[in-house]
């Protein structure tokens, strides 16, 4: 396994080097703990440090590949074959937007458009100026109150475009930093 | 715990429960949380600290009541009298209903469109289901294992472990009961195989995850009444001859892990999972696994892979994973609902299952109906019910005044079914003989105004996306379906292209690896299938727009 050769080592070396003064490494390690650092835990450990730092960066891949002692690609592979994990930084806000079939029929498309439009920015992408992250999903299961969108954890239903747009501008403008 | 303690437990919680004047309910499901059922709450704990009756009052969290289009729902009970049933309620609503009801009077008079009116309980959208496996549901407190003990809880595993494994496997096969999941395979003589496999170690798997877009069955059911789920396992464990259970959840499901967690947690600590279950010699632990976001690992040979910690690729069965599964090991799969419905056919028996549904399709099945309709929500209904009593009867209608068009059933794996047949009886045979399946429980209803090609493009999107790339057929096929189907929604295609079209559906329906590839076609044939004419009306378009630019 390429991960215990010795250019390996001196990257995974680098990679905690560069993560030490992160106090959200104390959670990810902490899950590698709970599974006794059991490869096949490779998911839990990797959902959690998605959760704590946002998104998977590479440094931190090779810290988990180290400790779970799983190759490199194989946390690469896993990694980039679900959709929850990220590579880069998500924006300071999320608008999730469902188009779950029940959405969908009930024109979750329109918002999704209106915002890309309205905010410059492409389903999936972060505005430029890392405000805002628009983000599509495959059913929410909230199909009850179809088309439903979720702004930074809060689900909402029944939603117009114009809704959406008035809650993101709120979401954007009116938060301050220091609250979050 | 021993089993002569769960009566006393039971019957100590139901003294409880009388000895208030009346319980107040609020529904804490993912949608009506998303309506605003924390205000609810706040209102009502508000409202009752501020009266001086309210002590003798009850406030308690339920799972879904089902209608979740009209929430946040609020249900009151009494001890003398019916319960009633509020809907659309706010903060300033829940005040109200505390007032009227701890004065003991009828709901005040008010304003037919007013936040927290009352909703009648004998519409058809409640009196024309059958609950069954949501019969707990939107009335116990899904966070207390007390309040579920006290309503049977845990009997049917008493029961259970009073027969032996091939007494309970038996009991499953006589019931008829078959896979909620979509596929419709026996359930009993499923775990008669896994039960008869060799090997010491042996593991059961609850399928939560539930990818089908439109379908919330399984996650309703994990929120409402997560012990119901968590003791059908247990029993299936004790049935197979399992020492390890694992749930697995899709990762949006957040409310549904944590009422798991703590489901485990509160069954555990009183002797209901772990060592020695019931002071009996059967041991079972359960743990959870969350998915991260891969429609593909609803399969089941894709899961395992994900729990194991690997990419979730299905592989090819034989071997099935009743021979060969998690680590190796026979392991049993078996969908949420599925195991939702095994503690009703324990205490009920066989028999009394059987007498439910149609020849070949047993029991009630559990619908998450949306769309156009004016009632959307959570329903469960015998098995043989039509489309027609689903769509009218119980889902008020096609809303807006608009015309049915079509009912979608089985997420991307299913098909259309139109007006000409809302009279099938809902089974697993009669609507796969329609070009649809049963499916999870999905069940979408569109109007007029929806373009079907757009739809069946809508699904092949779903699936190009959640394509694993394993298999060609699956990863190639789909996309190239993709393509076709955005030329005749673009009004480029000509006819030539739908009978390419129909050709590489059989070819991706026929040699796809895994079920994903293989129903992938199926929203595109029964589409083509129906609405041939909408696919054509949209080639005359672009040859007559052609026409008119060369005139």
């Amino acid at each position: 396994m390429l991960i215990h050769s010795r250019a390996g080592a001196a990257s995974a070396q680098q990679a905690k080097a560069a993560l030490a003064a992160d106090p959200r490494l104390k959670l990810v390690e902490r899950a590698i703990k709970k599974f006794d650092a059991r490869g096949d835990a490779l998911l839990e450990v990797l959902s959690t440090a998605q959760e704590a730092f946002g998104y998977l960066s590479q440094d931190l891949m090779r810290y988990i590949s180290l400790a779970l002692h799983v190759p490199l690609a194989r946390v690469f592979g896993v990694a980039t074959f679900y959709h929850l994990f990220t590579f880069k930084p998500a924006g300071e806000h999320t608008c999730i937007v469902c188009l779950g079939t029940a959405c969908y029929v009930k024109g979750a498309a329109d918002i999704v458009s209106t915002l890309e439009g309205a905010y410059r920015v492409k389903a999936g992408q972060t505005t430029a100026d890392g405000k805002l992250s628009l983000l599509v999903a495959r059913c929410l299961g909230s199909c009850g109150l179809a088309p439903v969108a979720v702004m930074d954890g809060g689900v909402v239903g029944k939603e117009t475009p114009g809704d959406a747009i008035g809650r993101v501008a709120t979401l954007i403008g009116a938060i301050p930093e220091a609250q979050r | 715990m021993k089993p002569e303690e769960l009566p006393i437990l039971a019957d100590k919680e139901k003294a409880l429960q009388a000895s208030k004047t009346c319980r107040l309910l609020y529904c804490s499901s993912t949608a009506c949380v998303a309506s605003g059922s924390g205000a609810v709450k706040d209102g009502l704990t508000r409202a009752l600290k501020d009266n001086p009756a309210g002590k003798a009052a009850a406030l308690a969290q339920t799972g879904c009541m089902g209608l979740c289009s009209h929430g946040p729902m609020v249900r009151v009970e009494h001890a003398d009298r019916p319960s009633t049933l509020y809907e659309y309620v706010n903060g300033e609503a829940a005040a109200r209903i505390v007032a009227d009801e701890l004065a003991g009077q009828a709901p005040a008079a008010i304003a037919p469109e007013s936040a927290g009116r009352v909703l009648p309980q004998d519409i058809p959208f409640f009196t024309r289901q059958t609950k069954v496996v949501l019969a707990r549901a939107g009335v116990i407190d899904p966070e207390r294992i007390e309040d579920y003990i006290a309503h049977d809880g845990y009997t049917a595993l008493t029961r259970a472990l009073g027969m032996t494994p091939e007494q309970v496997c038996d009991e499953i096969q006589r019931s008829g009961l078959r896979g909620r999941g979509g596929a419709g395979y026996p359930t009993g003589l499923k775990w008669q195989h896994v039960r008869s496999a060799a090997g010491d170690k042996k593991y059961v798997v609850a399928n939560g995850d539930e990818g089908d877009p439109g379908a919330y069955m399984d996650r309703t059911l994990m929120e409402a009444d997560p012990h119901s789920v968590l003791e059908g396992m247990i029993i299936a464990a004790y049935a197979v001859g399992a020492q390890q259970g694992f749930f697995y959840v899709r990762a949006e499901y957040p409310l549904a892990v944590k009422r798991l967690e703590r489901a485990i947690r509160m069954a555990t600590r009183q002797g209901l999972l772990g060592k020695n279950i019931l002071g009996s010699e059967f041991s079972f632990e359960v743990d959870i696994r969350i998915g991260a976001g891969a429609f593909v690992c609803g399969e089941e040979t894709a899961l395992m892979a994900s729990i194991e910690g690997q990419r979730g690729l299905p592989r090819m069965r034989p071997p099935y994973p009743a021979q060969s599964g998690l680590w190796g090991c026979p392991t049993l799969i078996n969908n949420v609902e599925t195991f939702g419905t095994i503690t009703a056919i324990v205490n009920k028996g066989a028999d009394w299952f059987h007498g439910i549904g149609t020849e070949k399709s047993k029991g009630t099945k559990i619908f998450a109906l949306t769309g156009k309709l004016n009632n959307t929500g959570l329903i469960e209904v015998p098995m043989g019910i039509t489309l027609r009593e689903i769509v009218y009867d119980i889902g008020g209608g096609v809303a807006a005044g608009r015309s049915f068009k079509a009912a979608q059933t089985g997420g991307p794996s299913g098909g259309c079914i139109p007006a000409e047949h809302l009279d099938t009886p809902v089974d697993y045979e009669s609507l796969k003989a329609l070009g649809s399946i049963m499916g999870s429980g999905g069940l979408v209803v569109m109007d007029d105004t929806s373009s079907m090609p757009a739809v069946a493009k809508f699904f092949m999107e779903f699936c190009v996306d959640e394509s694993c790339g394993k298999c060609v057929p699956c990863r190639v096929g789909t996309a190239q379906i993709q393509g076709i189907l955005q030329k005749v929604v673009d009004g480029k295609a000509v006819q030539a292209d739908i009978d390419r079209l129909e050709r590489l559906c059989v070819t991706v329906q026929r040699t796809s690896l895994c079920g994903l590839g293989q129903s992938a076609p199926n929203p595109v044939i029964s589409t083509l299938r129906y609405f041939r004419d909408e696919y054509e009306q949209m080639l005359g378009a672009a040859a007559s727009a052609r026409a008119e630019v060369s005139a």
